[in-house]
């Protein structure tokens, strides 16, 4: 709609040339400034839920917070990645995510990377979670992979990602990028010997042995999938891509 | 059924034919069949007044229609006779004989049927006498009263789809749009934004299809106008969403309504086909040339589902989620088509706007906000229900003379405007008028127009901690503000309700309010610290008592009170001893007062509550 329509903005003081249909973030990350994320990720559409990637903009003489994996950018834009009034909210949000997740390192790093040391909610209401309910899994799964297998289920605090109606994911294929996305590794997933085991998911797969290695190298119903999605030969997988 | 209308004389004439058929002088006998009314047990009046009227062989002699909501639910079933406009109110099936004599003897009326005020004991026959009604302009709601929902014939007697006739074949989209513009209508459902202004971007986006919606998603607690509006009069919503879809240029319209409204769903259903059969929906309306259709979706219930984002992803069969509106949904809204999203209300005052013109419109209401608004006036005052007051009237207007003042002699404490996002305003502010910009100012909101008063016995701790459960309940949970603040919030008013308040807890909740303002994806997270944020402001002392001195002035949270025997007033009549579950109260013989162990108490109020003597206290 608006593509390759060269868009003047600043960041940080920084002028800065975009090109139309792109956001904050995008343009940040191009010229080295940093934003912090969690629900983001490039393979997959923004979603908005962390509000970790928050600036603040100033149009029209006003100012207010965005998010800026989604914002697109506008011809003079003035967007304020570390502005008191973005540290301090994010210093709240860091806060809400230490009290749900009080033991996981991701979000204890960085936490204290953004100079956050504690929260303000109170011991005996610190929660042991891993997941931020960030929905990246859900979206790789539906977006990249193309199956599904899982979806937010629930609502408010209650909101969890979960395969259809808590039972194994049937649609599963194993292929574990829900496992490689998520951003505080709240996925368990192991490769036991032959088989490979989702907990999250209550799945479990077989795995494929290389005919020349002998290693376990990807699920057979993974291979499955691509094979037909894809139309490949028979056999092509017999053989992993190391040996290949 | 009549044929396709296929001109606007057709409409015309089939509106002189209609109104010729029932020029009548016969008296005519209306019993509301609204949900309130419904719950009542109207419908057994109803029957009861249809077989006496057999019965006697009399149904040449009077007319029974059965009506939509008339706001004063509370009194129901409401059955009001013309000529005169005689109000009966608390109806059974018992009175119909009585009624119908009076009616075919064309003189007096039922006594004890009529309402009469707590205060006064007056009695009032005439409807529009009734303190409750008498402050009212039910220009939008009125007509409920006069009309079969499900009869087209009656919407179009009295002046139905006029106003779209008018747009066909008299104005240009363009024209409509500035029209409405010009009136000065904003959005009923709460945003307030104006309804012109969102037309005319809508009409403007690029894109060939797009959409108009009425957003029937109604949730706030205690808020039922949209659902009355729907179920009373669902061809003034229709004829509005018609209206604005020839003016955005859309040719497929939705009907969003929540499962639990199963008589809004159903008057709707009916209404729209009743106008496909007339040809005022459908291709070639009144042979104008113009195409539109309109389907009915039925919503779970959540309330995020009222935000438009979130609506539109359910319409789309998705989950009720927000998403963030930096592209407008009139430029991306449902399937990324340029969408207009209005309220069940805000549809319904276009036909009026365009049959009356912008320029009356304007003489109502008050400098920025125009037109009448529908409130649902709950809570702890004489008189409840719907209520349609000119924009401007001021709450205490509403409250003592619309509401009838406060229950049982009580004192008046807040008022809670605008649903969970809204918040209490102290009596201090009880002359604020009431529009759009000034309850804003207040730290309040217009909101879709929910109005719950409180009285002296109402804890605003609680009250916060009330609206805050009913919020992190229905948060859709997707972004980290809303979803983990709310709930941390909610932790810290539960803390304080408990005697477990700190220092500095006040400071806290502010500041975390302030994040979920700046940083929340959509306005159910940016609007859910007002309630607390209200409270701290005008009942500050209040959250005091509770954290520094660990009492509840208002009695209410139980961790805080104990209840204990005023011995000179019990004359140890026992009847407390009988009411407490716990047998925590010891008759010790009569005339002499019963003794009350703490430690056995869980301070239930029901000794309180049955004591007609006072001589139970609370501290």
């Amino acid at each position: 709609m608006m593509s390759n329509r060269v868009i003047n903005l600043t960041i940080d003081g920084r002028q800065l040339k975009a090109v139309g249909g792109q956001t904050i973030l995008q343009v940040a990350k191009e010229n080295g400034i940093e934003i912090p994320t969690l629900c983001y990720h490039e393979a997959v559409e923004p979603y908005g839920a962390c509000r970790m990637c928050i600036v603040e903009i100033v149009k029209g003489g006003r100012s207010r917070l965005v998010a800026s994996c989604l914002y697109p950018v506008e011809e003079g834009l003035e967007v304020k990645t570390d502005s008191p009034r973005v540290i301090s909210n994010r210093k709240i949000l860091l806060e809400l995510l230490l009290a749900k997740c009080s033991k996981n390192p991701v979000i204890k790093d960085l936490a204290a990377e953004m100079g956050v040391d504690g929260t303000f909610v109170r011991e005996g209401y610190l929660e042991d979670h891993d997941c931020i309910v960030c929905g990246l899994c859900v979206r790789v799964c539906e977006q990249v992979v193309g199956v599904s297998a899982i979806s937010l289920v629930s609502r408010g605090v209650d909101k969890h990602p979960a395969p259809p109606f808590h039972e194994p994911a049937k649609d599963c294929i194993g292929c574990g990028s829900c496992y490689y996305v998520c951003p505080t590794g709240a996925i368990k997933m192991e490769d036991r010997e032959d088989t490979r085991i989702i907990h999250n998911w209550k799945v479990e797969f077989k795995l494929k042995k290389c005919k020349v290695c002998g290693n376990y190298w990807a699920p057979e119903k993974q291979l499955d999938y691509i094979a037909k999605k894809w139309g490949l030969p028979q056999g092509l997988f017999d053989v992993c891509p190391n040996c290949r | 059924m009549k044929d396709r209308l296929n001109c606007e004389e057709g409409l015309e004439l089939f509106r002189e034919e209609t109104l010729r058929n029932r020029k009548s002088i016969k008296p005519r006998i209306t019993v509301c069949h609204g949900t309130g009314c419904q719950a009542y047990g109207c419908t057994r009046v109803s029957d009861a007044l249809r077989a006496e009227i057999d019965r006697q062989g009399v149904s040449g002699e009077v007319d029974i229609k059965t009506t939509g909501c008339h706001g004063f639910c509370e009194r129901g079933p409401v059955v009001v006779v013309q000529p005169g406009d005689i109000f009966y109110q608390r109806v059974g099936p018992g009175d119909v004989g009585e009624i119908l004599d009076k009616v075919l003897n064309g003189k007096g009326v039922v006594e004890r049927l009529l309402y009469s005020d707590s205060a006064t004991g007056v009695r009032f026959t005439n409807y529009y006498d009734i303190p409750f009604y008498k402050k009212q302009l039910r220009l939008i709601f009125g007509n409920n009263g006069e009309i079969d929902p499900t009869s087209i014939e009656d919407y179009i007697a009295i002046g139905g789809y006029s106003a779209l006739a008018k747009v066909l074949f008299h104005m240009s989209p363009e024209e409509v749009v500035e029209e409405v513009k010009r009136s000065g209508l904003r959005g009923r459902g709460g945003g307030g934004f104006p309804t012109g202004v969102k037309w005319e971007s809508c009409r403007k986006a690029p894109g060939d299809i797009k959409y108009v919606i009425v957003n029937a998603d109604e949730g706030d607690p205690g808020a039922y106008m949209d659902r009355s509006l729907l179920e009373g009069n669902p061809h003034s919503v229709l004829e509005g969403l018609i209206i604005g879809a020839y003016a955005i240029g859309a040719h497929d319209g939705y009907i969003y309504v929540r499962h639990e409204y199963p008589l809004a769903v159903e008057n709707a259903r009916i209404a729209i086909e009743q106008a496909r059969q007339l040809g005022l929906l459908g291709e070639n309306i009144l042979g104008s040339g113009f195409d539109f259709d309109v389907r009915i979706t039925r919503g779970g219930g959540a309330f995020v589902c009222g935000e438009s984002t979130a609506l539109m992803a359910s319409l789309e069969g998705k989950i009720g989620e927000p998403r963030a509106k930096y592209v407008h949904t009139v430029e991306k809204g449902l399937w990324d088509r340029p969408t207009n999203l209005n309220n069940v209300e805000t549809w319904a005052n276009v036909p009026l706007i365009i049959s009356k013109g912008a320029e009356w419109y304007r003489t109502i209401g008050t400098e920025n906000s125009k037109g009448t608004k529908i409130f649902s006036l709950v809570g702890k005052v004489n008189n409840t229900g719907l209520v349609e007051v000119p924009m401007g009237i001021t709450l205490r207007e509403m409250i003592f003379d619309i509401g009838g003042g406060i229950k049982d002699g009580k004192k008046f404490k807040a008022v809670q405007t605008g649903g969970p996002s809204g918040g209490c305003l102290p009596e201090s502010l009880l002359d604020l008028p009431v529009d759009f910009d000034a309850l804003t100012k207040a730290g309040s909101m217009m909101g879709s127009g929910g109005m719950i008063v409180m009285d002296e016995t109402t804890c605003m701790v609680d009250v916060a901690k009330y609206f805050l459960t009913f919020l992190e309940e229905e948060s859709c949970g997707k972004c980290v503000p809303c979803r983990e603040g709310i709930k941390r919030m909610r932790e810290i008013l539960n803390d304080i309700t408990e005697g477990k308040g700190q220092e500095g807890d006040l400071e806290l909740l502010e500041e975390i309010s302030n994040t979920l303002i700046d940083s929340s994806l959509c306005a159910l997270g940016s609007t859910a610290p007002n309630p607390v944020l209200t409270t701290i402001r005008y009942f500050r002392e209040e959250y005091e008592a509770h954290i520094k001195d660990k009492r509840c002035p208002a009695g209410v949270c139980k961790a805080l009170i104990h209840y204990y025997v005023i011995e000179e007033k019990c004359p140890g009549c026992g009847l407390c001893v009988k009411a407490c579950p716990q047998g925590a109260i010891t008759f010790m013989g009569k005339k002499r007062p019963v003794v009350l162990d703490e430690s056995k108490c869980i301070k239930c109020g029901a000794c309180y509550d049955i004591c007609k003597l006072e001589a139970i206290g609370v501290k």
